[in-house]
């Protein structure tokens, strides 16, 4: 078991180094000069010669990369450029509101989707099955701003239900918060829910063919028992992984949804660091989503690790 | 490698040709029986036909505006009404087909010719290569498409070639990634085997024994990817980044038009935004039908 910790923690710190490289090159790419984007093409040469030197930006871009990452490690993120503040204080209750909204998204998505997925796969190739599956997978590849459009349509402005905006007024009860998130948050179930239903119905399926279930009918075990005791138990193991995995996608889902909806979450802080060219904020955001990421996976690889000592063994060869 | 002779003739185990024949043809045959591939060829062949012929079929022109007829609900004179500049709604969904799909399919075009080579490399030679390479995959996958296309665009600045290059290079890592596990399948067989016998050099034995017999992987993943390209391509559109600006483009009237929504105007975001929805779970369908195809 440590070995196999080891192993995936190793992996993840040089996939989290290589991540780094390519947003430092990624975010560097920004054409033209920083102090000159920053005071403006009537500035003064002098003064933005000097604003360069300040921020470092005259240096060789190894020295540069050196000095970001040395930074991020001593947890100072930097200086955004254009709001001219701590890109801390500014990720800091961006990510908060994210990761309110996601997980009100997952709090109502996992389980109608293993619902769905285990529904799906009792009937399958029936329907039920059919409609299930096409239809999340068909929900679930739309994209995100025309799923939130149509929800806005429907319940924004024909029925006239919940609000368009995500939001709530100040100092307003956790109730109304709620009423507020449900439209964006139901675009993630959306589309989330064609996914993780999917992979439960694959993992219901395998469960519904291997000979211990079969073993468990023919000893004579009612249906029900046969299900909730052999098949789901073996089930659920690979809905984890894929509840993982989603979070990473679910943060480029946010970069529209949050735009769509005006919520002030890390997604629209990309948006906004990128369409306003502030590398500190833009680089040190992406790290950070990437890192939410790869925790994720690695927390999911853990958890599967625990649960299942096949995969346990199998890896710690 | 081997010491055999290199004047051996090569020793011919194709597989019997008839046999691959009724094999593909019966596959074919269960295709266009199957619902969910004819209902997905429907709804993208519409938008196809759009793409190419808009001009004929428009009823008006997408690019004239008519300030003294903005914001007319739908009706005889417009079908789907008119926008906030007094423009034909229905003529520029119509055209608007042709900014998505000239653009997405040449991106995932790209991305599956590198990714498939890259693929085939690695999972055919190993070694340290491959583990580098996939570690940079694992890394690219971290960032969601959507933020590593912006971060590309938003340094390079939006045109049809930026948007084409950057859709394509960030698909050539995943597709690389699929073409080489099913390579690494492949490379254990016998006529692998056979091939390096008879001293084939490494090119031959990748592109003219294995890739043959991973086309079905790569199909799959094209199509897929098609999906995800069209995805990404109306997405940039709405955040503001259209691979051209001056044409109907869905996603970028939806952003244009979806501040109006709370004024009761629905008409110039709910006819894009239907196109977009169409036209994806069309692709989709069709690459759902074929990759269950391929799982039989």
């Amino acid at each position: 078991m440590r070995r196999f910790l080891l192993t995936r923690l190793g992996l993840a710190a040089i996939t989290l180094f290589l991540l780094s490289v390519l947003v430092f090159v990624g975010a560097n790419l920004l054409p033209g000069n920083v102090a000159r984007r920053k005071l403006g093409n009537l500035a003064d040469q002098a003064a933005v010669d000097q604003l360069n030197h300040q921020l470092g930006t005259d240096k060789p871009i190894l020295v540069q990369y050196w000095n970001w990452v040395s930074d991020l490690l001593h947890g100072d993120l930097g200086t955004s450029l254009s709001y001219n503040l701590p890109v801390s204080e500014l990720i800091g209750p961006a990510l908060l509101h994210s990761l309110k909204l996601a997980v009100f998204a997952f709090v109502m998505v996992v389980p109608l989707a293993i619902v769905g997925g285990v529904l799906a796969a009792l009937k399958r190739d029936r329907l039920a099955d059919r409609v299930i599956t096409v239809g999340g997978l068909s929900l679930a590849v739309v994209p995100e701003f025309v799923t939130g459009i149509m929800l806005i349509l429907i319940f924004g402005l024909w029925l006239d239900l919940f609000p368009v905006s995500a939001n709530a007024p100040d100092g307003s009860n956790i109730l109304t918060q709620l009423k507020y998130l449900f439209l964006p948050a139901l675009t993630l179930v959306i589309v989330l829910f064609g996914y993780i239903s999917r992979i439960t119905r694959a993992g219901t399926i395998e469960a519904l063919d291997a000979d211990y279930t079969r073993t468990a009918v023919l000893k004579g075990l009612p249906r029900r028992t046969v299900v909730r005791r052999h098949v789901l138990r073996n089930s659920l193991l690979p809905t984890i992984a894929v509840i993982a995995t989603q979070t990473g996608y679910l943060i480029g889902g946010l970069v529209v949804i949050e735009t769509l909806f005006n919520y002030p979450g890390m997604g629209r802080l990309i948006f906004t660091a990128a369409n306003a060219k502030d590398f500190p904020l833009l680089a040190s955001s992406v790290l950070i989503v990437g890192i939410v990421f790869l925790v994720a996976t690695l927390l999911a690889d853990l958890a599967y690790s625990l649960l299942n000592p096949r995969i346990r063994y199998a890896t710690a060869e | 490698m081997t010491t055999i002779d290199d004047q051996a003739a090569p020793i011919a185990i194709p597989i019997r040709p008839d046999e691959t024949k009724v094999e593909r043809h019966e596959r074919f045959r269960l295709l266009v029986r199957s619902p969910t591939f004819l209902i997905g060829c429907v709804l993208a062949g519409i938008w196809v036909v759009c793409a190419i012929f808009g001009n004929l079929i428009a009823p008006h022109d997408p690019v004239a505006p008519d300030i003294l007829s903005k914001f007319e609900p739908p009706s005889g004179q417009h079908l789907f009404g008119t926008d906030k500049l007094g423009q034909d709604v229905l003529s520029r969904v119509i055209l608007g087909a042709r900014a998505v799909l000239v653009v997405a399919p040449l991106a995932t075009i790209l991305g599956t010719v590198l990714g498939t080579t890259i693929g085939l490399v690695t999972g055919y030679y190993r070694g340290f290569v491959d583990e580098a390479i996939m570690r940079v995959v694992d890394a690219i996958l971290a960032i969601p498409l959507i933020i590593t296309a912006l971060l590309a665009i938003t340094a390079v600045g939006p045109s049809q070639k930026t948007v084409i290059l950057v859709i394509g290079f960030v698909f050539t890592p995943i597709i690389a990634k699929t073409v080489r596990a099913a390579v690494l399948g492949e490379a254990q067989l016998e006529y692998v085997q056979a091939a390096r016998l008879r001293n084939e050099r490494g090119y031959y034995v990748m592109f003219a024994e294995i890739l043959p017999n991973v086309t079905g992987p790569i199909i799959v993943e094209f199509t897929v990817r098609l999906g995800y390209a069209i995805f990404t391509v109306a997405t940039l559109a709405f955040l503001g980044f259209a691979a051209d600006p001056s044409i109907p483009d869905w996603g970028q009237d939806i952003s244009a038009h979806y501040q109006s929504i709370n004024a009761g105007y629905w008409w110039p975001v709910l006819f894009p935004s239907l196109a977009i929805a169409t036209l994806i779970v069309g692709i989709n369908l069709i690459a759902d039908s074929i990759a269950h195809l391929f799982e039989r």
